[in-house]
């Protein structure tokens, strides 16, 4: 039998392993045929994706939170069985402003070039900062850095919400000071000489969580086996995501009209973790800057979302509840994972949930299947977060 | 009741507002130009918004209807959680739509039905446009390489109109395409 899934997507690097998918058959292979769908704003893959149009979609982990618990929306139990990539967001700013706070053209140290950030705040500059989703984990990790260089995210600066195809715009008219994106939109400011990349969000949690493949929690109880075939065509295509060989090939596949509509140098470029910081810079690599399939980085650990949850609560996004809790980290899926990737023999860590920033140096873990070595899952200032000490995180302990 | 359309196409938004204005809606704006926007919805205090759904701004409106203290809270809706189809044929045809929440539920059904007739209209339009632009360009192709053929191999016109056609059928391609082929050897080849 031959099932169709309908699956919506934004124009952005990450949506890579979908597409994929479909373009090199995998799909196919697992006997499940993909309608791509593309949107230009997540508030229509929403829609898509709540009202039946879409089968399943591409999204940014919080979104698929807030609407499981009714922010912006009726509220609809979603799931996050599978996640679509790790990092591959950066903080790009106007660069009058990167000049004052980091070595133009590099990665700096973070925590320096952040601490420089403040003094610049607290010399009395108003900064006003644009991310792409009020839900999203660019604005989570934003606020996190700033917060963790001494910056109050609600009070000391501005943060709106900028489509991205708009953001080097808003960079160049002044409407913001710096913006944090996904690729290829920072290359495309730094290509047109209107911003710098100042930090990428590995730098902040390395191994973070981005885009999640979402899908109705009723539907896919209901009939999980097309969405089981699906995981393990999007597997195979972090497979070739990550084989050097077809970078060439999945550049030129990315940049065509029907999918990110870009250009295939740039694409390449994210891909690859090749990072253009500065307009003459040079690329630099950036080690892990996009992560999209080694170590289980597709396994949806239910620590990941919690942190996530602790971020909304801490943005203001979400009044904490031990209700809205247990339904945030509901939406993480772990035990459908499982099902469906056993039969690939791919790795299938045993625990759920992690010390999230808790893993300095490469480290065995327990795997129900495969050997796995997880590499550094840190915070750029040290702190760890435990999903059952939430109360204690969220107090600033 | 206000409505605003928001539309990065200024002619469909005019097909939009024509529609609107036909049943007696008249307390209407359009906004196409992203600079300044959300400061000119909040001036207009409109009680219902209507956007496309390809539009990238919807992710910033929605931001702004969240925090805003000027916009008195409009919310995503199709219509009615329940009225599935109203809200299938809203998704297909590509229009969504904010209403400030408390709204008459029955009079926005009313609009939304109208902007969904209107976008499906708009659509279909622009779909005969292309149909009328590409048998155009065939035109012309066709004649441009007629003109060729009479210069180069000394033919009137019906004969090179014939030899188009017969070379059309005998490779089972279209007039047109054989008319762009010979045009573009011919740039090729320049005039040899």
């Amino acid at each position: 039998m031959i099932d169709r899934l309908r699956v919506g997507f934004l124009p952005l690097v990450d949506a890579a392993l979908p597409i994929l998918a479909h373009e090199f058959g995998f799909a196919e292979d697992e006997g499940v045929v993909l309608d791509l769908v593309r949107d230009m704003s997540w508030a229509s893959v929403s829609d898509r994706l709540l009202y039946g149009h879409c089968d399943t979609a591409h999204m940014p982990a919080p979104l698929a939170i807030a609407n499981t618990l009714g922010l912006g929306r009726p509220a609809v139990q979603l799931a996050a069985p599978f996640v679509l990539g790790l990092n591959g967001n950066a903080i790009t700013m106007r660069p009058d402003i990167a000049a004052q706070i980091t070595r133009v053209g590099g990665p700096g140290n973070i925590a320096e070039t952040g601490a420089r950030l403040a003094d610049l705040i607290k010399s009395g500059k108003r900064l006003r900062f644009g991310v792409v989703h009020r839900y999203s984990s660019h604005n989570y990790m934003l606020r996190y850095w700033l917060r963790g260089c001494g910056m109050d995210p609600n009070t000391d600066v501005e943060i709106v919400t900028i489509a991205p195809p708009y953001a080097a715009d808003a960079l160049e008219s002044g409407e913001v000071d710096g913006i944090c994106v996904g690729e290829p939109w920072n290359s495309v400011s730094v290509e047109r000489g209107v911003g710098v990349i100042v930090a990428v969000t590995a730098q902040i949690w390395r191994r973070g969580v981005e885009k999640v493949l979402a899908v109705k929690a009723e539907r896919l109880a209901a009939d999980p086996g097309p969405y089981h075939r699906l995981m393990r065509a999007l597997w195979r295509a972090g497979e070739a995501f990550v084989d050097p060989t077809k970078l060439e090939r999945i550049a030129a596949i990315l940049a065509r009209p029907e999918y990110l509509n870009g250009s295939a140098e740039l694409i390449t470029g994210a891909v690859s973790d090749q990072i253009l910081f500065a307009t003459g810079a040079g690329r630099v690599h950036v080690p892990d800057f996009m992560f999209q399939h080694r170590e289980a980085a597709n396994f949806p650990w239910v620590s990941q979302a919690a942190w996530l949850y602790a971020q909304m609560v801490l943005a203001g996004h979400v009044e904490h509840t031990k209700a809205r809790y247990d339904a945030a980290q509901a939406v993480f899926r772990p035990d459908v994972y499982r099902a469906a990737l056993r039969q690939l023999g791919a790795p299938l860590p045993g625990a759920s949930a992690k010390l999230e920033g808790g893993i300095i140096a490469p480290t065995g873990v327990g795997s129900v299947q495969g050997r796995l070595i997880l590499g550094a899952v840190s915070f750029f200032d040290g702190r760890t977060f435990d999903p059952d000490s939430l109360n204690t995180y969220l107090a600033g302990g | 009741m206000r409505i605003a359309i928001i539309d990065e196409s200024a002619a469909r938004a005019a097909v939009i507002e024509e529609g609107l204005r036909d049943v007696g809606l008249s307390e209407l704006a359009i906004f196409s130009e992203r600079r300044g926007m959300i400061g000119k919805i909040e001036a207009f205090a409109p009680d219902v918004i209507l956007i496309d759904m390809a539009n990238p701004q919807r992710d910033e409106l929605e931001e702004v209807f969240t925090v805003s203290r000027a916009l008195a809270r409009p919310v995503a809706m199709f219509v009615d959680q329940s009225d599935a189809e109203a809200m299938d044929a809203a998704i297909e045809a590509g229009v969504s739509a904010y209403v400030v929440d408390g709204f008459a539920k029955a009079r926005i059904k009313s609009v939304l039905e109208l902007a969904i007739r209107r976008f499906n209209a708009f659509a279909r339009l622009r779909d005969e446009l292309d149909v009328a632009k590409s048998a155009l360009a065939a035109r012309t192709s066709i004649d441009a390489a007629k003109a060729l053929l009479i210069k180069k191999r000394k033919l009137d016109e019906a004969a090179a109109y014939a030899l188009l056609r017969k070379t059309a059928m005998d490779q089972g391609r279209k007039i047109a395409d054989v008319a762009e082929a010979l045009l573009t050897a011919e740039k090729i080849m320049g005039g040899l």
